[in-house]
């Protein structure tokens, strides 16, 4: 049985029509910037399901540039998104499409940088303002972004989640969830942690020989 | 701590306390907040409750996809200048649940209480019976601790997801929370409070999510003006000594079973009910040009 706190019933506190098409979507662009960067001029939003069908009447489109420019679930900025992002020369679009075998409620949003690089995460938003983080450029993760999350890519090698985890742990972090997988001998290692990662403790991480790539998540707020 | 209304009552009747009291309790230590700032945080929702139930009333205010909107404002206006046949109270509750559904549809700021779908009922509820009996914020404040004690319950044993159960899980279990925590705020016993939420679940039992164009607008918004009669009407038959024949926990699981029994188009897929008439189909298909 779950466990629910007052909060969860009286609230979350968001801008509506609904927590999974606005607020969730909202998160999930949200956590696209956090992921990807701000260094973007082109944004593209490739709409699943439920979300390619009723995202006008439900403000999706307008809650995931919301997100995508910052703004949090109870923004009331949030209906205003399209004019400030292009006050920020930001261009969107949204497209129509079938991702495959994804949550009803799913967003692939792909972010072009100036010399037309692009880089994507697909987001899938659960119910009730959840999301579900499940692809990064290619790399498959699960992550809710309810918790600080560290993403780490390297060459696999003995020892590596060792060391990762007493980094954490010097640091007084408790790991909440961990999550490793693997290809082409190349481990993505998702981690949600109790407190906040700090930048210095990411900066040690990444001295590790072999890691690829680190990045350290805020929580992204209800 | 409390799974079932079986527990609350228990502990109301050995610590001598309120439902809302016992909920105090347990978040203080879940969450380990002081109760000022629990309260606080509960203030502050009932400021936007507040403003979400008065902004459509003197307003007209149109959701995004222009289906619905300005409903609030016609009843409010019915209501001075007519003399309306189910009185005045019904009709001042309707439009102030209509103003949140509004708000909510139009990308306006809200409390999910439980859902966004059906969050014009406890507002209305709670603010109709601070008004009618001339309490402060203060108690309208506990008043919402008790509706989610309530609504814990239900969330735990059940669902409060129309996806998952249907209309009755959302509409149903915010008229049972706002009807529990009316009647703790007129001076009823915590029994009496569970009977409550047990005669709103009851009265609508089965009902469908059945939204036109998969929107949250059509009938939402309308099932939220009903849903705060039903809270107001479910107290008043508790407050009378009228007595649910069947435990309240039992009614929530038989809306759980309920919701399960029920098909996948009667859910929120916008496939059946309302949504599968020909007037809903054509308007879906509006909708998505």
């Amino acid at each position: 049985m779950a466990e629910y706190g007052v909060f969860d019933v009286i609230g979350p506190i968001m801008i509506g029509p609904s927590s999974s098409h606005t607020a969730g979507a909202a998160r999930i662009g949200r956590i696209a910037r956090e992921i990807l960067g701000t260094d973007f001029i082109r944004v593209i939003f490739y709409l699943h399901g439920s979300f390619a069908k009723t995202y006008k009447g439900h403000g999706t489109d307008k809650a995931l540039v919301a997100g995508i420019l910052g703004m949090g679930p109870s923004d009331e900025n949030l209906r205003n998104s399209f004019e400030l992002a292009k006050k920020q020369g930001i261009s969107f679009e949204f497209i129509e499409t079938d991702l495959g075998y994804y949550h009803p409620n799913t967003v692939k949003i792909v972010f072009k940088s100036k010399d037309n690089n692009d880089s994507y995460i697909i987001g899938s938003s659960i119910g009730g303002g959840s999301i579900l983080i499940s692809d990064i450029n290619g790399n498959k993760v699960e992550f809710t972004g309810d918790y600080p999350t560290l993403l780490v890519k390297y060459h696999d090698q003995k020892g590596m989640i060792a060391r990762i985890s007493t980094i954490l742990a010097n640091n007084d972090i408790n790991i909440a969830t961990m999550k490793v997988s693997r290809e082409n001998n190349i481990a993505t290692m998702v981690i949600e942690t109790d407190s906040p990662i700090e930048g210095n403790i990411v900066d040690e991480i990444e001295k590790i020989e072999g890691i690829i790539y680190i990045k350290g998540i805020n929580p992204i707020m209800r | 701590m409390f799974n079932k209304a079986e527990d609350m009552l228990k502990l109301c009747t050995k610590k001598n306390k309120r439902i809302s009291e016992i909920v105090i309790e347990k978040e203080i230590i879940m969450n380990k907040i002081s109760r000022d700032d629990l309260l606080d945080k509960m203030k502050n929702v009932l400021h936007i409750m507040k403003e979400s139930s008065n902004a459509a009333l003197d307003k007209e205010i149109i959701s995004v996809s222009g289906l619905t909107g300005g409903d609030a404002k016609k009843l409010e206006e019915y209501r001075k200048s007519s003399n309306p046949l189910s009185g005045d109270i019904i009709v001042s509750a309707m439009a102030r649940a209509l103003s949140t559904s509004e708000v909510n549809a139009s990308m306006g700021k809200i409390v999910a209480a439980p859902t966004a779908g059906s969050s014009g009922i406890i507002p209305s509820a709670l603010l109709t019976v601070k008004d009618k009996l001339n309490l402060s914020d203060e108690q309208v404040i506990m008043g919402l601790f008790t509706a989610a004690g309530i609504g814990e319950i239900i969330a735990k044993n059940a669902t409060v997801s129309g996806a998952e159960g249907g209309c009755q899980a959302e509409c149903g279990s915010a008229a049972a929370m706002a009807a529990g925590a009316i009647v703790e705020m007129a001076g009823g016993s915590p029994e009496a409070s569970f009977h409550a939420a047990s005669f709103a679940l009851v009265n609508i039992l089965g009902l469908v999510c059945d939204p036109i164009g998969g929107l949250v607008e059509y009938p939402c918004a309308l099932r939220n003006a009903y849903g705060v009669i039903n809270a107001l009407i479910s107290a008043d038959l508790a407050l009378a000594g009228v007595k649910s024949l069947v435990p309240f926990d039992e009614v929530v699981e038989a809306m759980y079973k309920v919701g399960k029994m029920m098909p996948e188009p009667l859910r929120e897929t916008a496939l059946g009910g309302l949504a599968a008439t020909p007037t809903g189909e054509n308007i879906k298909r509006r909708l998505s040009h």
